[in-house]
């Protein structure tokens, strides 16, 4: 049973750190808690719900099952293309809202926007797709067995995908000119500008990334949980948990701060009620801003 | 000076457009020339370097390069046109490494000519070569100034904007610092350099510039500015007894 919860823990933990990869970006980049950040989830989750439609209605072949897994061509090329439009939407909110107020207006200002901007997004789904749940494919799967736990094909694929795009994300910030630039804005905007680092460009590719990251995160929580209106507001303290874990701008602190709070949220159910664990990454965040605020890799400040 | 590669004239600036800092302050900077400003606290000494380097605002007055106006061009073009600035403080990027402070001064170069000039600034800097793979806050303070400087030198600016360069440094790594900084202008470099230091920096300075509340007070030699005794007393760093220094609020 506890092997079990460890390895439902670990995937649970997988998504909550892309999703924080995305948000550790745009808070350190941008400077401010982007409470939006969780909806881009639900937004990617959505859109890819409406490619497969799409593909789908193509052809039929598509949505066949890849090998062992519960989905189809379809649902990897809408997760693409589910990318894509989150990006898009983030760089459009950028636009209308955030940018608007960077620089003039203080950082609570940002903050609070954030939260009108989720409960737009939020609710626009809602509007489109009402509150009952979806599933992107109604095959059955068969759980196999890995020792002494069961787990479901999807699953392994979910694991597998999260630790390539880590690796990636990784080589992209250490090795391409953009990456390094990204995290020299994180640290010294003024010294890169200064050196000749176009922050704007700069800000484009932390919502470019950050908003995939989610849109992916959200197509994996709906592959293997649920599509729901609220699945990112549900999210949102995991993910802020994760990123204050790992320490604001780490990437490798979001991977690991993702996992601590999937495990502690999974293994919770064996000691206290399981009612009580979205209350986990509450005590999480507090445990660490007593004992370490800057995080486990944060650099102090 | 008619042959000025920098020429500010004129120079209205400030953080807010309704109370300038500087109130129309000119000086010119010629190839292979170091020229130092002095002055008391508050008199606008890093407004000017900042608002070259396009991170303070100009509403008056112009700032030309080789000819060319720009002042108030965004300070991130700036290093494509020849003009690199060293911050006084917070002018590495602590939690990056030396090879990719580097990269950083790379950034308006082509991919293909960087590696060149990385090589360069390995032969120039050998200190930093022995710590190409270190996180830069780990580097002492002297380093620090010559990985700053090394970086600004990445993409071989036509001028260089320092602020203070030697601001916290041993006496001992603050003459080696400025030593470096007359080597650059023997390669030709056009240096125009804020100073407390002020007669370090005169030492090594070919002319210089004092600037009191905003506007110019005196210019002329680095010898002579040096040797007057009167602005030693008022704006050398040796204030009279009477007078108390005035508040550094971002104006320094």
């Amino acid at each position: 049973m506890f092997l079990q919860h460890v390895a439902d823990g670990i995937l649970s933990g997988a998504i909550i750190s892309l999703g924080a990869i995305g948000l550790t970006l745009t808070m350190r980049i941008l400077r401010f808690a982007n409470f939006a950040h969780s909806e881009l989830l639900t937004w990617g989750a959505y859109s890819a719900l409406v490619f497969v439609g799409f593909f789908m209605a193509m052809d039929e072949a598509l949505g066949g099952p890849i090998g062992p897994l519960s989905f189809g061509w379809a649902l990897v090329a809408a997760a693409v293309l589910a990318g894509g439009l989150t990006a898009a939407v983030a760089l459009l909110l950028d636009r209308v809202v955030f940018a608007r107020l960077r620089g003039h207006a203080g950082h609570m200002t940002l903050v609070f926007a954030s939260f009108g901007v989720a409960l737009l997004v939020r609710n626009v789904i809602l509007m489109g797709f009402g509150p009952d749940p979806f599933y992107y494919s109604n095959e059955l799967q068969i759980a196999v067995r890995v020792g002494a736990v069961r787990v479901m094909p999807d699953q392994i694929f979910v694991l597998g995908l999260t630790a390539v795009l880590v690796v990636l994300l990784h080589l992209f910030m250490t090795r391409s000119r953009t990456g390094v630039h990204m995290r020299a804005v994180a640290e010294n905007p003024s010294l890169a500008r200064t050196s000749g680092v176009d922050v704007d460009a700069i800000v484009r590719w932390t919502w470019v990334i950050g908003a995939t990251g989610a849109a992916v995160a959200g197509v994996l929580y709906g592959l293997t949980v649920q599509l729901r209106p609220e699945l990112g507001f549900s999210l949102i303290l995991p993910l802020f948990a994760a990123a204050i874990l790992g320490g604001t701008g780490s990437l490798y602190g979001a991977v690991i701060g993702g996992l601590v709070v999937g495990l502690s949220e999974n293994l919770s159910v064996m000691v206290i009620p399981s009612g009580y664990k979205p209350a986990v990454p509450f005590l999480l965040i507090l445990a660490i801003l007593y004992f370490r605020p800057q995080g486990l890799f944060g650099e102090p400040r | 000076m008619s042959g000025a590669l920098l020429r500010a004239e004129g120079v209205v600036a400030g953080y807010r457009p309704d109370s300038p800092i500087l109130h129309g302050v000119s000086a010119e900077v010629g190839r292979g020339e170091v020229v130092t400003i002095i002055g008391p606290n508050g008199a606008g000494k890093s407004t000017l370097v900042k608002a070259i380097a396009g991170l303070v605002a100009v509403s008056d007055g112009s700032i030309r390069l080789a000819g060319n106006e720009i002042a108030n061009t965004p300070a991130h073009r700036l290093p494509a046109r020849g003009v690199a600035y060293v911050p006084q403080t917070d002018n590495v990027f602590g939690t990056l490494t030396v090879h990719e402070n580097l990269r950083l001064g790379a950034a308006p170069l082509p991919r293909r000519a960087a590696a060149r000039r990385f090589d360069a600034a390995y032969a120039a800097f050998p200190v930093l070569g022995e710590r190409r793979d270190r996180k830069a806050h780990v580097l002492s303070g002297g380093q620090r100034q010559m990985l700053a400087l090394a970086r600004a030198l990445v993409p071989e600016p036509e001028l260089i904007l320092l602020d203070e360069p030697t601001a916290g440094l041993a006496p001992r790594v603050a003459a080696e610092v400025l030593a470096l900084v007359r080597g650059l202008a023997a390669r030709g470099v056009a240096v125009l350099m804020v100073e407390q230091n002020a007669r370090a920096a005169l030492g090594v300075s070919d002319r210089g510039y004092v600037l009191v509340e905003g506007r110019n007070r005196l210019e002329g030699r680095a010898a002579e500015i040096a040797a007057n005794a009167d602005l030693g007393a008022v704006f050398l760093g040796r204030r009279p007894p009477v007078r108390r220094p005035a508040p550094r609020a971002g104006a320094g």
